[in-house]
């Protein structure tokens, strides 16, 4: 199933607030206040957030004034072509050696994307090693082994409270000798302004730079699309301390649409590449913006 | 970003110019309410409660003297705030216990909301007030989930009881007569994650409840949660009646709105917050705090009370008067520095200041054995040089260094850490104790 019908699927089952409401919207007869207060409504349900939300409108507004726009309809072609404008990104292709390294706060599934991450990249052909540099939290490592089993990839692992940075530096060792082709980095769930756990982060980086420089290295910050205006906080201040390339955007299968994507781009531009819908190995899904803002509506 | 760092300014700023005027036009109190209603949003308080709530506010502001009072801004930030508190329960709700034993708690939530670690906290809560609690290891699921609660238990001092991946219900059953046998009178449940449109997994709660019989039904929330919160905290409260929510994760910078919106939604109380990843860190629930801290007003009880702690009263009262005259030196710093360290982190602190919330970064954090170097640099010092830290040029530091046993780059941090200390004293004082001052009036 691609990603446009598993979400469908998602929101067919979830009765969806959001669709409901932009359909209730575009719905409308003409294009009145009552029609921009309640696509007001929507955009801010979905957790788009005021600052964005009211630049979407308002660059909806100029759109249909310089194309004398009439019908509701035509409005809502427009829209979500704005909202695809705004979150689609080119993204470079993935060279090898990769390094992947996932930051996030806690709990928003950094150690279920790296497990689905080396899924995919067996499955591609590629090898695969990782490294589990949470070596804070009760029993991660344990949980990553696990994953780890399941993709049929190796796992470097440290005792609770070693050096994380002493993990990554074993993997790389490890990858650089048996050639492999990915390394995976899965880190501590830590909350953005906590400067001395950021500052572990960035010395993690450090080391994969200096011992894998010629390495293609991603850094992506994972989401949970159940947080609100917080994720932008979240996005700014990780691409701020550690240079981030992306977004993974986990639990897209529950009720939240993870709207907070559009504010983060509007506010950061950084673009989402990957998106979680369950706790399978299989899914995760490459993001596509079409897609996605068709599932908003 | 917004201009106002917090909905005061913002109210400040719309009545300015009325100071003199005696009467409020509805055209002012309609854009005082446009203003409330955005800082609401920001704070990720779900729409819905958020269109109830400004309408309620905007009635009692019309109906109210505040048309006449010097500070209209002010006024209706009292207002704002104190419906807030109203709405979410304006006293702290104690956790039941079981008519016999044993008191059974059981955790449930989104996935990564915070449950296990929430179970220690709770267990080390319950252990300090005298209980003896077993936790149970119901989340079947999770890769290493049973190996995470046990590792929590064992932090804790307390037993974990685990039947490895069975069913949930029998594990539960189980651990019930364990406690029994050896002298449990708490039980606290670890659920798996799930969402709330997961039949399967909700109806194994439902199960779980129907023979359990908890005495508790507690709804583990992450703080960060958006406008969805209600939409869960609904779909949880629906199938269980849950008796009360538990926030997590409050020592981020989120503003917390779902506190508002799950409490107005459910009508259920939210008994504590999660304020760290160790196992003391867990609060009774504030709705004070909460409101100022949704309002962006920065928790300045929170503040006081850490403040009250660390410190003597005599102490607090020279270092306020200090900070006042901007007379503060490196041999007050000295002295703070041990207090700091119980006060917990600086940047934890400064967070915590209306207005500087937002300016964090850069803040220096303190961790113990940088104490220690900075005690030993500042101890090296010349008394002279404590007191005008401007004259230690390069050959004053070297020899500092020497003395101390630190490097010159460690004691220029130091002195540029002293400053930073400084210069945010002189930024308390203006933002922090006005809003101070404009605090105290409400309470
Ligand atoms: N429904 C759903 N659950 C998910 C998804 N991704 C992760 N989870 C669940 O979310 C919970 C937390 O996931 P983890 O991968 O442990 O999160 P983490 O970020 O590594 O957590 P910490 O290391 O504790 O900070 C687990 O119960 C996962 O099964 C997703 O896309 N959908
Ligand atoms: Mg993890």
């Amino acid at each position: 199933m691609g990603f446009f019908q598993k979400i469908v699927a998602g929101i067919k089952k979830t009765k969806d607030a959001l669709s409901k409401k932009l359909f209730f919207a575009f719905s409308a007869r003409a294009l009145d206040d009552e029609f921009y207060d309640n696509l007001e409504e929507a955009l801010l349900v979905a957790d788009v957030g005021y600052e964005a939300t009211e630049a979407l409108i308002s660059e909806l507004k100029d759109e249909i004034f310089s194309r004398k726009i009439k019908k509701p309809e035509e409005a809502r072609d427009v829209l979500k072509q704005l909202m695809i404008d705004d979150l689609d990104y080119e993204i470079p292709e993935f060279e090898y050696p990769l390094v992947i390294l996932l930051s996030g706060v806690n709990g928003v599934g950094k150690t279920t994307a790296i497990g689905k991450l080396a899924h995919m990249f067996k499955d591609m052909g590629k090898s695969v090693v990782i490294a589990a540099a949470d070596t804070f939290r009760a029993a991660a490592s344990d949980q990553l082994e696990v994953w780890g089993e399941r993709a049929g990839v190796r796992v470097i692992r440290h005792n609770e409270g070693a050096d994380p940075a002493a993990v990554v530096f074993d993997a790389i060792s490890s990858a650089k000798a048996k050639n492999t082709d990915v390394v995976l980095v899965d880190t501590a769930g830590r909350l953005h302004n906590k400067k001395n756990l950021m500052a572990e982060l960035q010395k993690i980086c450090r080391v994969v730079e200096r011992e894998l420089p010629q390495a293609d290295f991603r850094k992506y910050i994972v989401l949970d699309a159940t947080t609100g205006q917080n994720a932008v906080s979240q996005a700014k201040i990780f691409s701020e301390d550690i240079e981030t390339d992306g977004i993974v955007l986990t639990k897209l299968d529950g009720t939240a649409k993870g709207g907070v994507v559009l504010a983060i781009s509007k506010e950061v531009e950084l673009p989402v590449t990957y998106v979680g819908v369950g706790e399978k190995i299989d899914d995760l899904i490459p993001f596509d913006a079409t897609d996605f803002v068709n599932a908003l509506f | 970003m917004a201009l106002f760092e917090n909905l005061s300014d913002r109210m400040n700023h719309i009545f300015s110019k009325l100071r003199n005027r005696s009467k409020l036009t509805e055209l002012e109190i309609k854009q005082a309410m446009r203003e409330i209603r955005v800082a609401l949003l920001e704070a990720d308080v779900n729409y819905g409660v958020v269109k109830e709530f400004t309408a309620k506010v905007s009635e009692k502001a019309l109906g109210e003297e505040i048309l006449k009072s010097l500070t209209p801004g002010q006024q209706i930030v009292k207002i704002v705030y104190d419906e807030l508190v109203a709405l979410m329960g304006s006293t702290h709700q104690k956790l039941a216990v079981g008519d016999r034993p044993p008191t059974i708690y059981m955790m449930c939530g989104l996935q990564g909301a915070g449950k296990t670690t929430m179970c220690g906290k709770l267990a080390l809560y319950l252990k300090k007030q005298g209980k003896k609690v077993l936790l149970v290891a119901c989340d079947v699921y999770r890769p290493a989930a049973i190996k995470q609660l046990k590792i929590v238990a064992d932090r804790v001092q307390t037993e974990c009881f685990e039947m490895g991946q069975i069913k949930p219900l029998k594990i539960a059953q189980e651990a019930v007569k364990y406690a029994l046998k050896n002298g449990y009178d708490t039980v606290i449940l670890d659920t798996a994650g799930r969402l709330h449109i997961d039949e399967a997994l909700m109806d194994e709660l439902v199960g779980l409840k129907k023979e359990m019989k908890p005495t508790e039904i507690l709804l583990v929330v992450d703080s960060m949660t958006g406008q969805d919160a209600v939409t869960v905290a609904d779909a949880f409260n629906k199938q269980l009646d849950i008796t009360g929510v538990i926030m997590t994760k409050l020592d981020g910078d989120t503003r917390g709105g779902a506190a508002l919106s799950i409490k107005a939604v459910t009508g259920k109380p939210i008994k504590f917050s999660g304020t760290g990843e160790k196992p003391e860190d867990i609060e009774a629930f504030h709705p004070e705090r909460m409101a100022s801290r949704i309002l962006g007003m920065g928790d300045v009880l929170t503040l006081i009370e850490k403040a009250q702690d660390a410190f003597t009263q005599e102490e607090a009262e020279k270092l306020s008067k200090k900070m006042r005259e901007n007379s503060f030196t490196l041999e007050d710093y000295l002295e703070q520095l041990e207090s700091m360290k119980k006060m917990g982190n600086l940047g934890d602190m400064v967070a915590m200041i209306p207005g500087l919330s937002g300016r964090l970064k850069g803040a220096p954090q303190i961790d113990e054995k940088q104490i220690s170097h900075s005690k030993a640099i500042i101890r090296s010092m010349t008394p002279q040089e404590r007191r005008n830290p401007e004259i230690i040029k390069a050959s004053r530091r070297k020899r500092i260094a020497n003395g101390s046993g630190t490097s010159i780059q460690e004691v220029n941090q130091l002195l540029k850490q002293f400053e930073m200390m400084k210069d945010m004293m002189a930024k308390m004082q203006k933002g922090g104790l006005r809003g101070l001052r404009a605090l105290k009036g409400m309470f």
